[in-house]
């Protein structure tokens, strides 16, 4: 049609940018999971995405827990309603909140209600969730060290009228008291904007 | 976003404490007591429905209250808690929790050995300069070693210098004509004494160092010139740009004892493993080959063990670990810039570092888990990588040009740096020799360069 001249791999659709977003997630928790070792480095294997190497899980549990994950806030990503993702990491023994992986996300809302597309080329997205991942990668040279066992957990901000599935329930936003904040690179679909940022427990050493 | 959220929460709760306790007491006077189930406390909109009961209240009981600043003050809270329109939701299945692997004392007696170490101080400059003029500016050459007499062997254009580390002092060796010239490759046989110079010509000159006498040629191995030497006890080893290896016996009349054929293109890289078992070759036709000795040579050529094709560009850089049998680092030209760590055994890749610029060369330190690569465009760096972490623990900066060659002296600390700027660096970048270590080193860290001043 008249729309020859843009290649329609360039055409992003609310369900594709929900797509992209939401793997996104899956790639980066798995990242910073390794990368923070909150789980044993042997249980991943490394796999190509986004023109680099990534680490995936092999652990059946975390693995099922992630696919939910995904599923569901590509669901609601597809329906505007999701505002922020947070990944908590807390201390396995005493549940405190040492570091919080916050993507916060802005929708485009003419797409969800009027159903329009937006322009991008896959490769300009990739290169930029790319800069993400290697932010997320070199982290460890600046965060604090987890020298004790962790466990993690994921929020979900989305907006008032979503109705809660069943598998889900309300949370407090386990904030962590007077953080250190570090702002990494975003990405843009054109119709979600990824702004990533993470959070952590001051280093009590700075003090002294 | 979180910004000190949590201080204005809890700057919040202390404000509206009052005020809001006030409110609970005046509704149990008033008609609307209603009923309810409050589900979640942490969850509620507390801010929000405080903020806009206030607010109107406020506006007809106090008007002095509802200053612009304070206002704003609100606002700012209700945005800083995020509550006026969000709420947050977890799975209530958890995700599985770490198993330890290991008992907790593993981790804690590893982070806890490594300060007991004391951190080697790694000079950032090179220790001593000298000028290389003619130096030939070409990646797949050879053209710099340090034999086990601790002399230096260096080819600039078509001679050969050696300059004796010991005195300081330089000779020339040879200087050939333009038709056999230039040198292309130098290699010092184990015992220090001889050299073998690889030619433009495709001729092997065999030379004694000492008595300053050429010993013999060894012709027909190849049809183009030699970039590559590897020397195995009696067994020269020689690569061309003709793609062929040649297995040369140096003691015997026909030298020609064996031919590797599996490089397209000229081979840069040689080099045999400690044990004298397996050969590394690399070449420019990004192929890395793991020939063995005992794949026997009943055929006229041989097969290799392993054809490796993971690089993108040339294989030059090639050095075998020197703790770890089998283990061989191959660091890719400027299309490929990695670092490749392989099982040599096996032939499986067991790391890939991308440096961000052409590997020219690679050398392990014989006395810590550590490995030394010499890179050319940007920086012209030589990079000191922990192993097998791959931290970076220094970049040595001084060459202006790529750094193409590097040697390691004898007793293995220090480190000689040929580059495209036709400068010769040293580099005392593997510290102190083992033996001259132990008193000393513990106590006099912080003095060490003033030590190596007097």
């Amino acid at each position: 049609m008249a729309s020859s001249r843009t290649a329609t791999k360039d055409i992003i659709t609310l369900r594709g940018s929900a797509a992209i977003v939401s793997e996104f997630f899956g790639y980066s928790a798995n990242s910073i999971l390794y990368n923070r070792g909150v789980y044993p480095e042997e249980s991943f294997v490394k796999v190509k995405k986004y023109g680099l190497p990534m680490l995936l899980t092999q652990d059946e549990g975390l693995k099922s827990f992630l696919a939910t994950l995904t599923s569901q806030l590509s669901e609601w990503l597809e329906s505007g309603k999701l505002q922020r993702v947070v990944l908590v990491i807390m201390s396995k023994a005493t549940n405190e909140v040492l570091e919080r992986w916050n993507f916060s996300i802005e929708t485009d809302s003419e797409v969800v209600e009027n159903g329009v597309s937006r322009e991008k080329s896959d490769k300009e997205i990739m290169r930029e969730i790319q800069a993400i991942m290697r932010q997320i990668a070199s982290s460890i040279t600046y965060l604090p060290c987890l020298d004790e066992p962790c466990v993690f957990d994921v929020l979900a901000y989305t907006d008032k009228d979503v109705q809660v599935p069943f598998t889900w329930m309300e949370s407090d936003p386990k904030l962590i008291a007077n953080p250190q904040m570090v702002k990494l690179h975003s990405f843009d679909t054109k119709i979600h904007k990824v702004n990533t940022l993470v959070s952590y427990k001051n280093d009590e050493w700075d003090e002294e | 976003m979180d910004a000190g959220s949590m201080n204005s929460s809890s700057n919040f709760k202390s404000h509206s404490r009052g005020p809001l306790q006030e409110q609970f007491i005046q509704r149990k006077t008033s008609r609307e007591n209603l009923d309810r189930f409050i589900p979640n406390r942490s969850a509620m909109d507390m801010g929000y429905a405080q903020s806009m009961l206030t607010e109107s209240r406020k506006g007809k009981e106090n008007p002095a209250i509802s200053s612009p600043s304070r206002d704003a003050y609100q606002r700012k809270l209700a945005e800083a808690l995020n509550m006026n329109r969000t709420r947050i939701l977890a799975f209530k299945n958890k995700p599985p929790a770490p198993v330890d692997l290991y008992p907790k004392d593993f981790f804690s007696s590893q982070t806890q050995d490594k300060p007991s170490k004391p951190r080697r101080h790694i000079p950032q400059t090179s220790e001593r300069t000298l000028d290389a003029p003619d130096l030939v500016d070409d990646y797949y050459l050879n053209l710099l070693d340090w034999g086990s007499a601790n002399v230096l062997a260096i080819a600039l254009g078509n001679t050969v210098y050696l300059w004796d580390a010991s005195t300081g002092s330089t000779s020339e060796l040879e200087t050939f004509d333009d038709e056999t010239g230039p040198v292309t490759s130098v290699s010092w046989a184990p015992d220090g004494r001889h050299i073998a110079i690889g030619l433009n010509n495709s001729e092997v000159q065999l030379w004694d160092s000492t008595a300053n006498k050429q010993l013999r040629t060894l012709r027909g191995c190849h049809s183009s010139r030699v970039g590559s030497l590897a020397w195995n006890n009696n067994i020269l080893t020689t690569g061309g740009m003709d793609g062929c290896i040649v297995n040369n016996d140096v003691r015997v009349r026909s030298h020609i004892v064996e031919t590797y054929r599996g490089h397209e293109q000229e081979v840069c890289g040689l080099k045999w493993s400690a044990s004298g078992q397996q050969l590394a070759s690399g070449g420019n036709d990004n192929l890395l080959h793991i020939w063995d000795r005992s794949v026997a040579s009943s055929q006229t050529t041989t097969q290799w063990l392993h054809r490796l094709e993971d690089h993108t560009a040339a294989v030059k850089a090639l050095a075998w670990c020197p703790f770890q049998s089998n283990l061989l680092a191959s660091g890719g030209g400027g299309g490929d810039r990695c670092i490749k760590f392989w099982n040599t055994h096996t032939g499986a890749c067991l790391n890939s570092v991308d440096t961000g610029s052409q590997v020219c060369s690679l050398l392990w330190n014989k006395n810590e888990r550590e490995l030394l690569s010499s890179h050319g465009f940007t920086q012209n760096q030589l990079t000191l990588w922990k192993y097998p972490s791959m931290v970076k623990m220094g970049e040595l900066n001084g060459h202006t040009s790529r750094v193409l060659y590097m040697a390691q002296s004898p007793d293995g600390c220090t480190v000689a740096s040929a580059a495209g700027d036709e400068t010769l660096r040293f580099w005392n970048v593997f510290g102190v020799p083992e033996v001259a270590k132990p008193a000393p080193k513990a106590q006099s860290e912080p003095f060490a360069h003033l030590n190596r001043i007097r």
